[in-house]
């Protein structure tokens, strides 16, 4: 699928997150795009990957001749071992979480609404299925899958969400209320998208970067509310 | 006269002397699993994907005539063809299995899971849940976080009945849920999970049950060692008594109940 122009690539959006771990920070990614931000930790900085499935201080992705069928990710994906990793119990991976051990986690989000509520644990509602989970599993679209989403969404101290600013069909995934449901509320802190970083406080949304090429008024464009332009707005800085 | 024949019996114990050793090593997965019966909630260890997903136990158990169970786990069925597709290159061990067959068997009555199936994967066919409802199986599911999950499944273990958390408050789990504000923040009520069995999977074993994993692979299995009324696990291979340092053994033995050397490479 090719990217409309003024649209970073989900590589880059992985570095500009990647921007956010400073030295001695300890970092959960979610599937899909967060998980690719363990690629792009900066020169002479020490961050330490937690993931649900029990292991702390894991290095990037492996690759197929490094791949280790006991050292996985909890997007499914091989990771490599680095000095001083640790391994640990499921339930001790999320007294991690829950405990306020987690300094950033890193999450894929199907909407985002201006409080900073994240929904990204089901495409659609349970009030589409008469509130039957069963049904709703039935019908075979979309299943819902909670996974470790709301345990951190709850537990970590910092939420940051990497996905792209809309869906395929060009609606804005930044909304004023979500319509799915909802993994956390008022948790998120950071949005990064393919075409903007978008900071959430008390006062709504704050645009602080934009996507090389984008106005303000582009990203207003697919973005549901109003968006509060930075007084030192920048272009995104990798 | 019965002090007698008590002296007699000790007598003859001493005996036969090694024999009588604590010894969890059973022969076989079925022997380990004989006396799972209809109705049993299974703990499923493992994460749902390759590595630490006990597919000895559970290709046993599908060969059981057991049903109306109850399978309890992070993401038990998704089946072989979701492992290939997130695999990608990587070669699934023909060893792997996991609680789709029960699925398949319709030995499954209720499922509380995590991920009952993924979105984010496309299969050839729709996921093993997903097929079993539209086949007209009649499966309950209970939806649970999987931290919550994990920590249900760990209260159960330390005999603690209940416990709050933050996670799930102001969204739909909050349904039919104790909901009490502590320190200013909404906390939901969630009850130990018990169970019957709980099917593992380690590394090695000693006879006494002692368990040490292997990486990621630890995940669900260490948590639910102890956390059933029975916890059998399945392992690459047994160890001499002593040959696991005691500074680096997981699980100590007193959770464990049955061994099993497993079948294949990995699970």
């Amino acid at each position: 699928m090719s990217m409309p122009e003024g649209r970073m690539d989900e590589q880059t959006i992985a570095m500009r997150v990647a921007r956010e771990f400073q030295d001695g920070m300890v970092v959960n990614l979610g599937g899909g795009i967060p998980s690719l931000a363990c690629n792009f930790v900066a020169e002479g900085r020490d961050v330490f990957f937690h993931t649900e499935n029990g292991a702390l201080g894991y290095g990037g992705t492996a690759s197929l001749e490094e791949a280790d069928w006991d050292l996985f990710n909890a997007s499914f994906q091989p990771v490599t071992p680095l000095p001083g990793m640790s391994f640990f119990s499921h339930d001790e991976a999320f007294a991690m979480i829950r405990g306020g051990h987690i300094d950033i986690s890193v999450l894929g989000a199907l909407e985002v609404s201006e409080k900073g509520d994240l929904a990204n644990w089901a495409i659609g509602n349970m009030k589409d299925h008469n509130g039957n989970v069963v049904a709703w599993i039935k019908t075979g679209r979309f299943p819902p899958a909670i996974g470790g989403a709301m345990d951190l969404a709850a537990g970590a101290k910092r939420i940051i969400v990497a996905m792209t600013h809309t869906t395929r069909d060009g609606s804005p995934k930044v909304v004023k209320k979500c319509k799915y449901e909802i993994t956390a509320r008022k948790c998120v802190s950071l949005i990064v998208t393919d075409m903007a970083v978008i900071e959430v406080t008390p006062e709504g949304l704050v645009l602080k970067e934009a996507a090389p090429g984008l106005t303000p008024d582009d990203i207003q464009a697919v973005t549901e509310p109003e968006l509060i332009v930075a007084d030192d707005l920048k272009e995104v800085e990798l | 006269m019965a002090g007698t024949q008590i002296r007699i019996f000790l007598i003859f114990w001493r005996l036969v002397g090694v024999s009588v050793k604590m010894n969890k090593i059973v022969a076989s997965a079925r022997e380990a699993l004989a006396d799972i019966f209809n109705g049993a909630v299974i703990l499923c260890g493992g994460f749902g994907c390759v590595g630490g997903m006990p597919s000895t136990l559970l290709k046993a158990l599908s060969e059981l005539p057991v049903k109306n169970l109850t399978l309890v786990g992070n993401a038990p069925v998704l089946g072989l063809e979701a492992q290939k597709t997130a695999a990608r290159t990587m070669q699934v061990p023909e060893s792997y299995a996991d609680g789709s067959l029960l699925l398949k068997n319709g030995q499954v009555s209720k499922l509380i899971a995590s991920v009952p199936a993924m979105a984010i994967y496309r299969l050839q066919e729709p996921f093993p849940i997903v097929k079993a409802l539209q086949e007209g199986q009649d499966i309950e599911i209970e939806l649970v976080p999987q931290g919550t999950l994990a920590e249900r499944i760990r209260a159960a273990r330390a005999g603690i009945p209940a416990f709050y958390t933050g996670t799930g408050a102001g969204t739909l789990l909050e349904k039919d849920k104790e909901v009490r504000q502590i320190d200013g923040r909404p906390y939901l009520l969630e009850y130990a999970l018990k169970a019957d069995f709980a099917l593992i999977w380690a590394y090695q074993a000693d006879r006494y049950g002692n368990l040490i994993y292997k990486g990621t692979s630890r995940t669900f299995n260490a948590t639910m060692a102890g956390a059933a009324a029975v916890t059998v696990a399945e392992v690459a291979g047994v160890v001499e008594t002593g040959e696991l340092d005691p500074e680096i053994i997981v699980t100590p033995g007193m959770y464990v109940d049955r061994v099993v050397v497993r079948q294949g490479e990995t699970g």
